[in-house]
């Protein structure tokens, strides 16, 4: 019985061998940087990892074409060095000894590379599919840049100082002008009614003159003859 | 907080809250983006340590006796510029016109190079910083070209922000984002000098503090910085044989010069606010000291910063060869470590030399990263920035980075502005019922709308030409009249009676020397050698152009000949109105042929203010 497998699975592996290789047709090269992804927490490359990406391939060609009947056996991978790098091929699974169009593979890849890339934890940069181009996602923006905000707050807040200290410039001047009309209509007031302050009449002191009392004036020439 | 109003003296000027107020006002002037982004560089290309030697001797025999010629002519004056020099001798008057002009050209620009720093500080906020990353391209399937081939910092800085054009003949368009930010600029000035020194007095405790705090606290970060002590070691040391070319010692005595703010009109302005009785003297000498050890000081996190930048650049070459090597022989990660990296390349060189050709990897030269040196506008948009992107935290260093050059700069304007509004306030045009506010809302609305033209497409070339033309040949022209009208118009000995006066002990034989030979024989000198190399070769500039063929290096470009006028003409004007003004009154001389003394009388005007 096992002889007859040996010779059934014989020319099947020497076959596979020879779909498998590097620079074969369809095949792509697939480059892990574990250790610069996850530093400490970095796992080694062994045969069930292999098996997980057998698994991933085949579970991303499925789920690309409904009609596809990729098994797990059906993805071949070889030449696998310590980098972590190897060349990886899909059989189809319905034909003998054919690869599936490299077309295909990409296309399935592409569409699952975020499940590939979250199954092994790593992400684009770090596990590399080297001949499949990615569409980059934009970076999120907000509706309304952030500088504008930033801009509006400081502006606000300038225009606001400067409304601030023009409106106290005007009130003081309103206030240095009311001083001295109020002091000139005093002035006016005290030439037309006749205050009298210590029973000497105002207009008879020179009041401009600064405050002299009359009583201690020695001048004569001020002061009207009585 | 309100302001009060302004508390006149007997004649009616104004005048500062308090000695540390007018002090730290200088010193403010004094200190701007030149100490962090000029001096710094002039000591890296100049020998480290040994630069030093020049600077400190033009610091010496230029610096400091003109910083005291002109804080002692202010004070003593209590005058502007123009009504200094008109006092001094009404011939003179010229200089203090020039001295005018230049404030006028130069605030123009400064509060542009003020506007891109606002524009960065805004930008700040955002996570990840957006000189950080590259934008994609229009069909998103990479990244926008012209950033790609250049750096991420670059195309923030030449597309986002300056939108430059390719040659200075096109103007492109205005960018109306920029004319946002200058309008706040202009808004913050106005708000600061709204009312002349009571409001500046006000703010410069503030804008002068700040920087100094951002400064050591960047120190303290700096040095924790791996590379750090590299770039420190570059910078210091010594090499005490570039001390023979002549072009360091020019650079010393521009680079104190100009750092100085001398021939502004704004010291003048700053020190007619003093009472008569203040000590002139010793304030000169702080302020100069104070600007030096500023300098100083601010290259020491600048070239901590800068031998970090240049370490992880050379980390990142290593790094990629590693992975190109690693790669191409499928050797497991992490076997090349950065250490070993010359062993394995002698070792796989030697096995496979071929491969390894074909790999085309760079040569990783640390000095080579250290050598790109690079000062202006490019030390503080380009480097910097991307310095601060590998620091964690970024968006706080670069919030902090820019206030401070904000502060820094808005400082400086300060001064500027001083220079120009106080001249105007003593002018008989200008009558005495116009609000000081209106005034100076006036002058910030003009100067925004001219500096409109700054924020074009090619704002940028436009912004170096007044730099180099219009902020330096005619200082050091004014400056020359200034010592030599002192020292043979107004007469030293008149002068040293009228500082004795209020200082209260006569100058020494260091400031009659100073004053009288070494100074003027020293801006002479400094002004042929200046003249003499711009003249040596056509004014080129470097373009920006995606289009050149060795794209991201930057294409020498010779400027047109109307450019050139414009040049010649921005270098000549202020200082054409010396002799222009001092025309008008040898025409009225002639007209009513009477007989004025060409000096002024032998009276000492400082006295006059004390009675």
């Amino acid at each position: 019985m096992l002889r007859v497998l040996l010779l059934i699975l014989f020319p099947v592996a020497i076959a596979n061998a020879a779909l498998c290789k590097p620079d074969a047709q369809n095949a792509f090269k697939v480059r892990l940087s574990i250790k610069t992804a996850l530093g400490d927490n970095a796992y080694a490359w062994d045969a069930n990892e292999e098996y997980l990406f057998k698994a991933m391939v085949a579970f991303a060609m499925r789920r690309y074409s409904n009609k596809s009947k990729t098994q797990i056996s059906n993805v071949l991978l070889c030449n696998v060095t310590d980098r972590v790098s190897f060349w990886f091929v899909v059989t189809d699974s319905s034909k003998n000894v054919t690869t599936v169009p490299g077309s295909e593979v990409e296309a399935a890849i592409r569409m699952n590379r975020n499940r590939i890339n979250s199954a092994f934890l790593l992400t684009e940069k770090t596990l590399q599919f080297l001949k499949i181009t990615s569409t980059l996602s934009p970076p999120v923006e907000p509706s309304t840049p952030v500088w504008l905000i930033v801009f509006g707050v400081v502006l606000s807040l300038i225009v606001a100082g400067i409304v601030f200290l023009v409106v106290g410039g005007i009130q003081q001047r309103k206030k240095k002008n009311k001083e001295s009309t109020e002091r000139e209509n005093l002035e006016e007031k005290g030439e037309v009614t006749v205050a009298v302050e210590n029973g000497i009449p105002c207009e008879a002191l020179d009041l401009k003159a600064g405050h002299i009392n009359g009583v201690f004036a020695a001048d004569d020439e001020r002061f009207t003859s009585l | 907080l309100s302001v009060p109003p302004e508390i006149p003296k007997e004649d009616g000027r104004p005048k500062w809250d308090n000695k540390f107020q007018y002090i730290l006002s200088c010193i403010g002037f004094a200190v701007g983006l030149g100490n962090v982004w000029r001096f710094p560089y002039l000591c890296q290309i100049h020998g480290g340590g040994a630069f030093l030697i020049p600077y400190f001797i033009a610091l010496l025999f230029e610096g400091i006796p003109l910083l005291h010629l002109e804080l002692a002519l202010g004070q003593c004056l209590r005058k502007g510029s123009i009504g200094v020099w008109n006092t001094i001798s009404p011939y003179l008057r010229g200089i203090g016109v020039g001295s005018w002009m230049v404030s006028v050209l130069v605030s123009l620009y400064y509060n542009t190079v003020l506007t891109w720093v606002m524009w960065y500080f805004i930008n700040s906020f955002q996570e990840p910083l957006p000189w950080s990353v590259c934008p994609l391209n229009e069909n998103r399937t990479g990244l926008n070209e012209e950033c790609y081939e250049s750096t991420a910092v670059n195309y923030f800085w030449y597309r986002k922000t300056l939108n430059i054009t390719p040659d200075i003949t096109e103007s492109g368009t205005l960018q109306w984002w920029l004319i946002l930010c200058l309008a706040t600029c202009w808004a913050i000035v106005y708000l600061c000098t709204i009312r002349g020194i009571e409001t500046t007095g006000k703010a410069i405790y503030v804008t002068a503090i700040f920087p100094y705090l951002v400064l050591t606290i960047f120190l303290i970060q700096g040095l924790t910085l791996p590379g750090a002590t590299d770039g420190l070691a570059y910078l210091f040391t010594p090499n005490l044989n570039t001390l023979k070319n002549p072009r360091v010692w020019l650079d010393a005595a521009t680079q104190i010069f100009f750092s100085l703010s001398l021939a502004f009109g704004g010291l003048i302005a700053f020190s007619s606010y003093n009472p008569p009785k203040n000590d002139c003297e010793k304030d000169a000498v702080t302020v100069a000291i104070v600007n030096s050890m500023t300098s100083l000081y601010a290259s020491i996190p600048v070239f901590s910063v800068l031998g970090f930048k240049a370490t992880t650049g050379y980390w990142d070459c290593l790094d990629r060869n590693i992975i190109s090597i690693i790669n191409e022989f499928d050797l497991p990660e992490e076997s090349i470590k950065r250490q070993n990296y010359t062993v394995w390349i002698s070792l796989l060189n030697s096995s496979y030399p071929e491969k390894i050709a074909g790999l085309k990897l760079k040569s990783c030269d640390l000095q080579e990263f250290l050598d790109q040196s690079v000062s202006g506008t490019g030390l503080a948009f380009i480097i910097f920035t991307q310095a601060i992107i590998l620091m964690p935290g970024s968006q706080a260093w670069a919030i902090l980075f820019f206030i401070m050059l904000f502060c820094l700069g808005l400082s400086s304007m300060f001064g500027n502005i001083e220079g120009v509004f106080t001249p105007l306030l003593e002018l008989q045009i200008i009558s005495k019922s116009i609000p000081k506010e209106l005034l100076s809302g006036i002058i910030c609305l003009i100067s925004f709308l001219i500096a409109l033209c700054f924020t074009l497409g090619s704002g940028s070339y436009w912004i170096d030409i007044f730099d180099s033309y219009a902020g330096s040949l005619p200082l050091l022209v004014i400056a020359f009249f200034e010592v030599i009208g002192v020292a043979y118009v107004y007469k030293i000995k008149r002068f040293s009676k009228d500082v004795e006066q209020m200082t209260g002990r006569k100058p020494n034989l260091y400031w009659q020397i100073t004053w009288r030979f070494i100074s003027p024989l020293l801006l002479l000198i400094v002004f042929m050698a200046f003249v003499t190399l711009q003249i040596q070769k056509a004014p080129s500039y470097a373009a920006w152009n995606p289009k050149y063929e060795a794209f991201p290096m930057k294409e020498e470009k010779v400027y047109p000949p109307w450019v050139l006028a414009i040049c010649v003409l921005l270098a000549v004007l202020p200082c054409v109105f010396i002799p222009l003004v001092a025309l008008f009154p040898l025409i009225k001389r002639m007209w009513r042929s009477k007989d004025p003394s060409f000096v002024s009388p032998e009276v000492f005007v400082c006295q006059g203010d004390n009675s």
